[in-house]
């Protein structure tokens, strides 16, 4: 599998992560020679396996619906970048940057 | 005393019941090691002045209140959590301090140690080795007596394959036995927190306080983990099985030798040793792969720069390898491909194991293919990097809980016995470990600082 820089672009937009050349060029490269390694789940016959997703053998979880402590606005907020009226700021979503 | 530092966690807990020494003579022991050795082995990001409690390392990628988190990682180089993981929580209850954060690949990434944003861990055994990853700086301090226990986080390898390449014990339980909650998530259905250790009863003890039910983890099990102290165990007629696909192309012969004296050493100890099959592990690499780096994907978009942390620009380039594979094997078109092929691999990678333990009671073989390498040898070569967790990725497949014990010496630098178990059955994973142990006592060796 050739993963050509065209589709490293267009994955890092995907992911939201911004790229240099360089990078671009070295993932090109790096994630071509892993998805070859990879190729070789296709020696397994898998026709009627049913895939896993989880391994903890629990489903149906429930929790009591009762109230419980949490955190106060100003420990939340402790970490932000940008605070605003005791909320995060963020960029708008419906205007253009 | 002479050497406070060189106690095991119960050993230690039994001296301040007679009271050999007082908690605050405990914590200066403690910091005064780390103030002369952590600036040789990196493996401390950050260190408490405690002048009571049990010290304790913690890897840096379980938040503590009020204690700087990174993770490794320049995204959260200014992270304080405003809350503990539920381990942390767990750990005070029991008189446990947080003696210091300890370094780690960026978000647990790596098998070596190296991916850390803050400067690579020194190996205690050698300064010039790696010492294996993702948990390189737990281990380190465990085995340079800089602490009297750690936690790391095991997801494909990380807390047992650095306790091979250090001469420590380590556990990674059986998925689902540990809350996960505060555990930076790197892929959310393999991450597993566990201890680091000097000896095996020390494991155990650890896993007994961190255990039990969360309602902030609902794949965590209700049941606490507890037996009784491992003394006196016993593991006559015990069935050991061996995998000849753990023996295979890639193994060093060093390695081998070391193992194959481990072996014959439970079966003087009357345990019956069986050959079983693990057909798809030569898969699991791969199929980890392909799931581990999908999962990556999608927790890491919460890394949005808003409600903590820097920009997206800020991971290291391990972090973003794994995010690019991850969004690209659930793209269009390469979902059934790459991730829901890889999931069928996972199933009968599970299955191997349930037949292979209805032959034997454990799984024992290799834990890392090679001893230490040297700083810098495989950061150019990623897949190169993701073959040395050939032997400890598949247990992650399954969920089954797997032992790091201390085996000998190749060339000098240590190796460690796994030890795997089923589902839930730690206890005969660590009374394999512990019989083991007592019967060799590789653990007392220290290395030469």
């Amino acid at each position: 599998m050739q993963l050509i820089k065209e589709e490293v672009k267009h994955i890092a937009k995907l992911a939201n992560l911004p790229l240099t050349s360089e990078e671009e060029e070295k993932y090109s490269q790096q994630l071509s020679n892993i998805l070859e390694y990879i190729e070789k789940l296709n020696q397994v016959d898998t026709a009627n396996v049913k895939p896993t997703f989880n391994v903890s053998g629990q489903s149906n979880v429930m929790s009591e619906d009762k109230t419980i402590a949490s955190l106060f606005q100003e420990e939340a907020l402790s970490n932000a970048p940008k605070v605003k009226d005791n909320m995060f700021e963020t960029k708008g979503v419906f205007e253009n940057e | 005393m002479n050497n406070i530092t060189s106690l095991t966690l119960t050993e230690t807990l039994e001296a301040l019941k007679r009271k050999d020494f007082s908690e605050e003579e405990l914590n200066k022991a403690y910091l005064e090691g780390i103030e002369k050795f952590n600036p040789k082995l990196n493996a401390f990001l950050e260190v408490r002045k405690n002048k009571s409690g049990i010290p304790a390392a913690i890897k840096d990628a379980i938040i503590t209140r009020g204690i700087k988190t990174t993770a490794g990682s320049k995204i959260l180089s200014n992270f304080i959590p405003p809350y503990n993981a539920t381990v942390i929580e767990n750990l005070l209850e029991q008189g446990v301090s947080v003696l210091g954060k300890t370094n780690c690949d960026e978000f647990t990434m790596g098998s070596s140690g190296e991916n850390s944003a803050y400067g690579v861990t020194k190996n205690p055994w050698d300064l010039n080795k790696v010492p294996g990853g993702s948990s390189s700086g737990s281990v380190a301090a465990v085995a340079a007596d800089l602490c009297t226990f750690a936690l790391g986080t095991d997801t494909g390898g990380s807390i047992r394959q650095p306790a091979s390449l250090c001469g420590v014990v380590g556990l990674k339980p059986s998925y689902g036995r540990v809350s996960r909650y505060g555990a930076i998530a790197m892929a959310s259905s393999f991450d597993q927190i566990g201890p680091i250790t000097k000896s095996v009863d020390d494991a155990r003890l650890v896993l007994e306080w961190i255990s039990g039910g969360d309602n902030y983890d609902s794949n965590c099990r209700k049941e606490k983990f507890k037996i009784k102290s491992l003394a006196g165990t016993n593991i006559k007629g015990l069935k050991v099985g061996v995998p000849k696909e753990y023996f295979g192309k890639g193994l060093d012969s060093g390695v081998e030798k070391v193992i194959q004296a481990a072996i014959k050493k439970l079966e003087e100890l009357g345990a019956e040793v069986v050959e079983v099959a693990l057909l798809h592990t030569e898969y699991g690499v791969a199929a980890y792969y392909i799931l581990g780096p999908s999962e990556i994907s999608s927790n890491y978009a919460r890394f949005d720069g808003i409600r903590y942390g820097g920009t997206r620009n800020n991971f290291g380039s391990e972090v973003k390898r794994r995010i690019m594979l991850g969004t690209y094997s659930l793209s269009t078109g390469y979902y059934d491909d790459y991730y829901a092929k890889a999931a069928k691999v996972r199933t009968l990678i599970r299955g191997d194991f349930e037949k292979a333990f209805e032959k034997c009671d454990v799984i024992v073989g290799p834990v890392s293919p090679t001893t230490a390498w040297d700083l810098g040898a495989k950061t150019d070569n990623p897949l190169a990097m993701y073959l040395s967790d050939v032997y400890t990725i598949v247990a992650n497949l399954a969920g089954i809980p797997g032992l790091s014990v201390p085996c000998g010496f190749s060339e000098g630098l240590p190796v460690g016995l796994q030890i795997l178990g089923k589902q839930w059955d730690e206890q005969t994973i660590l009374k394999v470990g512990y019989a083991y142990e007592q019967a060799t006592e590789w653990y007392k060796e220290k290395p030469k600082l």
